[in-house]
């Protein structure tokens, strides 16, 4: 049985306000980077035997990137906290049965994204299917994005607006536009983790910014800005 | 089937558009964007809003609180062998 460590906080990678800390003795100083590291792999294979030390440092090392994840995919504070909760929650069940077939952060992420899609399903917000076809619909096609030059939205995007329109976006075109033009995934690995092809994230992503786009160029009359 | 750049048509062009925004490709020598006005505008206007969006978010720490709460949890859960 794993002698359960409640006491210790979590070690983190960003400076911490001085205050009393319990540090359970004979463990690592905590990484100081999230760049994975051998020390990582250690604090992996120690958190996957049950040290709860170790999952305090995973914690730590990945707690900014998944937040600000479930942050960007539902534009909320609270249900943020409450997502990454659940994913730290889920990896703590099921970290025993990460093998290592790919980057455990990689891992992790897909992880979180599942916690945040299946949170978005029981809310009933409309995911749009990922293995929609190609083809344009009449609404999406090129009739309808394309515009004058002369409204070209270049040098001209207001931050506001565009914070806005992502959170307005279906929930499905919204988590593809994030992982692929905010967090920097390729569409391959988009695939892999929502189980679509490589074309269908691709098609997501082109109608994701169709619709900011159709957004951006409507909010500056409809707020009655410049 | 691999469409001829020059003779693609709009509609091809902008299914392969999202291979050329975000992804370090200029696309502004392809033959379809030289000779397509709207074609030019759409692409300048998707990778600017890419750009912008790439710069909007920050990466942000969550509540210290956060972590108390998952450690309760977690104390829970290991006290109900059922949620094992």
């Amino acid at each position: 049985m794993t002698q359960t460590r409640y006491s210790m906080q979590p070690p983190d990678t960003t400076p911490q306000a001085s205050g009393p800390v319990t540090t359970p003795p004979a463990v690592k100083a905590p990484t100081p980077a999230a760049a994975p590291t051998s020390g990582d792999a250690d604090t992996l294979a120690r958190a996957q035997a049950g040290d709860h030390y170790a999952f305090a440092q995973l914690y730590s090392l990945h707690k900014r990137r998944i937040y600000s994840l479930c942050l960007r995919m539902v534009g909320n504070v609270a249900e943020a906290e409450d997502l990454t909760q659940e994913a730290f929650l889920q990896l703590h069940r099921k970290i025993a049965t990460f093998r290592g077939d790919s980057a455990f952060s990689t891992w992790l992420h897909r992880l979180a994204i599942n916690v945040v899609l299946m949170h978005l399903r029981k809310k009933g917000l409309s995911l749009i299917s990922l293995d929609e076809a190609m083809e344009p619909t009449p609404e999406e096609g090129p009739g309808r994005s394309f515009g004058a030059p002369d409204l070209s939205l270049a040098g001209s995007i207001d931050r506001l607006a565009l914070e806005r329109a992502i959170s307005d976006l279906p929930a499905g075109y919204r988590l593809i536009f994030v992982l692929h033009d905010i967090e920097g995934y390729e569409h391959n690995e988009i695939a892999a983790m929502l189980d679509c092809s490589i074309g269908n994230s691709k098609s997501q992503l082109h109608k994701a910014r169709l619709k900011l786009r159709d957004a951006m160029r409507t909010f500056p009359r409809r707020e009655g800005r410049r | 089937m691999i469409e001829d750049p020059k003779n693609m048509t709009c509609q091809e062009f902008q299914a392969q558009m999202a291979d050329f925004i975000g992804t370090g490709e200029d696309a502004s020598a392809h033959p379809h964007v030289q000779n397509c006005d709207l074609c030019r505008a759409l692409l300048a206007d998707l990778q600017t809003i890419a750009e912008a969006a790439r710069q909007l978010f920050p990466v942000v720490d969550p509540p210290d609180s956060l972590w108390e709460h998952i450690q309760s949890a977690i104390k829970e859960e290991e006290g109900d062998p059922s949620r094992q």
